[in-house]
């Protein structure tokens, strides 16, 4: 049963060759394998959105994906958001000012929701109500979202 | 909080998948991955294998042929929900993709995952119910087809053989000009639904009702047919106190009660949603007849 099956997987614009075994999810192969430790892992069942990155481009949860599933695709995950400088992308940059973030556990699948709506958006003002049902699929523990809204509605 | 072992196949055509599914013993189907990923990374499920519908081509087509939409098992919730063809013919399907999870999970979540799951509490199987759709399966030994009505076996449980797959799902669209309405109770948005309400009428010239369909989720295993109320409605022009008697001929179908909501609760949201969804679709009916 402990068969391995070859991937090859694009994360960040790079491509990542790898054995892994079909049981080990996208999340544990991202963080433990590519050592990628922005992408959170909180409840492992999708529910709270810690893991959330994107698949193709589209938000997705690493935590209810195999990795031997993301064989040919491609993948952002926060450590692709910034540019190579280090500069923050506009998104993380009205996160920060609006103190969008206490601990930061959820912030990284904030991020990839907010790049998700921004893309679908395509510069059309988003009403906040659309938002916050967009963002409801982050659980912020601290409870920081007022600030993640003020951050998204700024920016979006 | 890690699945137990299991063999993993990619099948790359629906041949292979077919011959696949007849060979393989303890097998389990990967759609979306939304609810099963979920059962196997608590252990809930542990097949010996798991074969990906996700390198399968040709399983997610959305058209319509006639007045039937056709929508591939493998059409993903969020593509289903921004599809204009489905939102001008079947808005139902498209209001109540709304409340199914949240984005980031509909983009991966499907169609015919969802209904081959049969969660009692999930949304897609009340549109299924109030639109009579029609489930296509195959396998090596040939298709089949079921009507809604004859798909659930019980709790997470459906019809489909250990060697099948659904493929399609039918959905006989309402004339335009239709009025539509869902409304469900959650404990958080995006949560599991206590209940779930799906209503379809049709009108004509005269505002009389001459077809309508309400389905209730979350009373049982599987979504109900508020049969009765459909019947006290069709025929009349409404009214408050018709919508008010209908509502209260749903309130009185029989409920399970569970952890969250005793059996009188759920009665009682049927029949608060029933009122709300046909108001709903009253509201959107009639001009166009």
């Amino acid at each position: 049963m402990s068969e391995r099956i070859a991937i090859s997987v694009t994360v960040n614009g790079v491509v990542h060759q790898a054995e892994v075994e079909p049981r080990l999810n996208l999340a544990d192969f991202l963080r433990d394998h590519l050592r990628l430790t922005g992408t959170h892992i909180g409840c492992e069942h999708g529910v709270c959105g810690a893991c959330t990155i994107l698949f193709d481009g589209a938000t997705a949860r690493s935590c209810l994906m195999f990795a031997v599933q993301a064989d040919g695709h491609a993948i952002t995950t926060i450590e692709g958001v910034a540019s190579p400088d280090g500069t923050l992308h506009p998104i993380q940059a009205a996160l920060s000012a609006h103190h969008g973030l206490q601990c930061g556990y959820c912030t990284p699948g904030v991020v990839m929701t907010l790049l998700e709506l921004q893309r679908e958006r395509d510069g059309t003002p988003i009403e906040e109500a659309e938002l916050r049902h967009a963002l409801s699929g982050h659980l912020c523990r601290c409870t920081g979202y007022q600030g993640i809204v003020d951050a998204a509605l700024d920016v979006l | 909080m890690k699945p137990a072992p299991f063999r993993y196949h990619a099948p790359r055509s629906r041949a292979d998948l077919l011959a696949l599914l007849a060979e393989l013993d303890d097998s389990r189907l990967l759609a979306g991955g939304q609810s099963l990923v979920p059962l196997l990374n608590l252990r809930l499920a542990g097949p010996a294998n798991l074969i990906d519908l996700n390198t399968v081509p040709g399983l997610d087509e959305i058209e319509m042929h006639g007045d039937t939409l056709r929508i591939g098992a493998m059409a993903r919730q969020r593509a289903t929900e921004h599809s204009s063809v489905i939102r001008l013919r079947c808005p139902l399907l498209t209001e109540a993709l709304g409340h199914v999870g949240h984005q980031q999970t509909r983009n991966r979540g499907t169609i015919g995952g969802s209904l081959a799951h049969m969660d009692p509490t999930a949304e897609l199987p009340v549109v299924a119910s109030a639109m009579d759709a029609t489930l296509w399966l195959e396998s090596t030994r040939g298709a089949r087809s079921l009507p809604f009505a004859d798909w659930s076996a019980g709790y997470l449980a459906t019809q489909i053989a250990p060697d099948e797959v659904l493929t399609r799902i039918e959905f006989p669209c309402w004339p335009t000009g239709h009025g539509w309405g869902f409304a469900e109770i959650t404990r958080r948005g995006g949560g599991f639904a206590m209940v779930a309400v799906a209503a379809l009428v049709l009108r004509d010239a005269a505002g009389t009702i001459t077809r309508a369909a309400i389905a209730i989720g979350g009373l049982g295993a599987t979504p109900v047919r508020a049969t009765a109320a459909e019947a006290l409605l069709t025929g009349r022009i409404p009214d408050d106190e018709l919508i008010h008697d209908a509502a209260a001929s749903a309130a009185s179908l029989s409920a399970e009660g569970d952890l969250y909501a005793p059996s009188d609760y759920k009665q009682h949201l049927a029949g608060v949603l029933t009122e709300r969804t046909l108001l709903q679709a009253i509201q959107r009916s009639g001009t166009h007849v």
